[in-house]
């Protein structure tokens, strides 16, 4: 049973189709990489996973299909989206933030989950009681991974993580999901940039050029590939 | 010295129904990004609404709640029924046609169930005045001035300490990420809507027995409100106390102690403060400045 299973799916913004006929799976606790340029449909991939966008053709949730589901229902399901530019609540505090991010949970876990966040990020610890828009970028990142895992996600999806932040604190920030990934099992979708990072922690990979998926296979044959070295790696 | 005290007393409790009465705009202004020009006409019913129970022989408290409940349960049909729709595909100045044409309609429902003739709600306190450091303030006014400052602490507390505030304040901050978060960002727009309709029925109820209730009550209160909530800045609830307390006392002041404005000029001042904030600081007092933009 696939965690999660798209097939045929077509997207995009009014009269402007930009996703056509994606087909793809996700099984419990891998990671799956997305690659491609700007612009060829990484981001309304995963708007349309998640519901934010109107989606035509089939996409179901442990064999139950989920197509035309509101977001916050798929949430309940499982699902966590850390959206491009963070999603950063600027107005509330550290705290608050983690606890919106908690919502389809009862109250006294989300509670006790709070301490587990502020011992692995204790940065975030220090400034729970701040408000979120003054942290700093690599901070905000934290945060928002920290928020998509309060609701103890099976999937999470994760748009450009990697946006803003310098290298070195990109690399400590795959370090991270990679460690998040072993202890909590979840499954991830990652739409990045920063090519090399990404399919360094992934199972699989995808191509998507033009709003449909060129090339899928393992990590390792990505990274092998001359085509993809050269269009995406920069080597 | 003895008379401006008493306008200062006037001030603060016709402001505090001018605050409470913007309070609803700046709950609807969050949940919507709209002006709800139906508000007074709202707070209109919920001021006949209680007139209505009490006649039929409700103590008056009792009548309150139950107009309350249904303006509250009117404000979440609107959101849900009229509003969301063009809220989803980003019509915003349909969204003003609507409560405008909500606002008329109401108003001629009203006239058309209860008529002109002018109805008479009791204070809550009976008749009567206190002596407040040599000023008279009438228990209406003083039941007026608790209730609005008891409901707005009571409503800052709610924000900030149940779980339903938090996910609302995240709603108005950001839909998208409250909605990937699992938040019922649509409920959250309803319970605003509902919250304000409920707070306008305890306006118009309790400004009622010192108006005289009949359709035309609250169209110069709302002047007032919207002064306010521009004040005070769009998208903030203190804002809307401190803007309507503001605009309560200058009104009071101005209609006393310049000649040329007196009580027939008043709401003239209040569409000059509009007029004045927009110009010169249009996020208001306490507003974010992003609300400008949009």
């Amino acid at each position: 049973m696939s965690l999660l299973d798209a097939r045929g799916l077509t997207a995009g913004y009014g009269q402007v189709t930009v996703l056509h006929d994606v087909s793809l799976r996700i099984e419990p606790g891998e990671i799956v990489v997305v690659l491609g340029s700007n612009g060829a449909g990484k981001t309304t991939l995963l708007r349309a996973l998640s519901g934010l966008i109107p989606a035509r053709g089939e996409l179901s949730v442990d064999d139950v299909s989920v197509i035309g589901t509101g977001t916050h229902r798929l949430a309940a399901l499982g699902m966590a989206h850390v959206p491009q530019g963070r999603g950063t609540f600027g107005d509330l505090t550290v705290e608050e933030n983690l606890l919106v991010g908690a919502a389809t949970r009862p109250r006294r876990e989300a509670r006790t989950d709070l301490d587990r966040w502020y011992a692995r990020f204790p940065r975030l610890g220090e400034r729970r009681h701040r408000p979120a828009a003054g942290l700093s970028g690599g901070e905000q990142q934290m945060l928002a991974m920290a928020r998509g895992f309060m609701s103890r996600p099976r999937l999470v999806l994760l748009d450009e993580p990697s946006l803003g932040l310098a290298p070195t604190i990109t690399t400590e920030l795959f370090g991270t999901l990679a460690e998040l990934h072993d202890e909590s099992g979840a499954a991830m979708l990652i739409v990045e940039q920063n090519a090399e990072l990404a399919l360094r922690i992934g199972e699989r990979a995808l191509l998507l050029e033009h709003g449909r998926i060129v090339q899928r296979g393992t990590t390792d044959e990505f990274r092998s590939s001359d085509d993809i070295r050269r269009a995406y790696l920069g080597v | 010295m003895d008379l401006l005290l008493q306008q200062l007393v006037d001030g603060v409790a016709a402001g505090a129904i001018y605050g409470a009465l913007a309070l609803a705009l700046v709950l609807v202004y969050r949940a919507s990004h709209t002006i709800n020009f139906a508000q007074g006409e709202m707070a209109l019913l919920g001021a006949y609404l209680s007139w209505q129970f009490f006649a039929f022989g409700l103590p008056l408290l009792a009548a309150l709640a139950v107009s309350v409940l249904a303006c509250a349960v009117l404000g979440m049909g609107i959101e849900r029924v009229l509003i969301r729709p063009l809220a989803k595909r980003n019509q915003h100045l349909p969204m003003i046609i609507t409560t405008l044409g909500l606002m008329i309609a109401l108003n001629a429902v009203i006239a058309w169930v209860w008529g002109h003739q002018t109805r008479e709600v009791p204070p809550v306190l009976g008749q009567g005045a206190v002596e407040v450091a040599g000023a008279a303030l009438s228990r209406q006014d003083l039941v007026i001035i608790a209730t609005v400052l008891g409901g707005a602490i009571a409503l800052a507390a709610f924000f900030r300490f149940t779980r339903t505030g938090l996910f609302m304040r995240a709603t108005v901050g950001d839909p998208e990420s409250a909605r990937l978060s699992g938040v019922r960002t649509g409920r959250m727009l309803s319970v605003g809507w509902g919250l304000a309709g409920g707070i306008g029925a305890i306006a118009g109820t309790l400004i009622a027995p010192e108006l005289f209730l009949q359709p035309g009550m609250m169209a110069p209160v709302l002047i007032y409100a919207f002064a306010a909530a521009t004040l005070g800045g769009l998208d903030s609830p203190l804002g809307a106390i401190v803007g309507g307390i503001i605009v309560g006392l200058a009104e009071n002041i101005a209609g006393t102690y310049v000649p040329w404005i007196g009580s027939e000029f008043k709401q003239g001042l209040a569409l000059a403060i509009i007029l004045v904030v927009l110009l010169l600081r249009p996020a208001g007092l306490f507003g974010s400045r992003k609300v400008v933009r949009v």
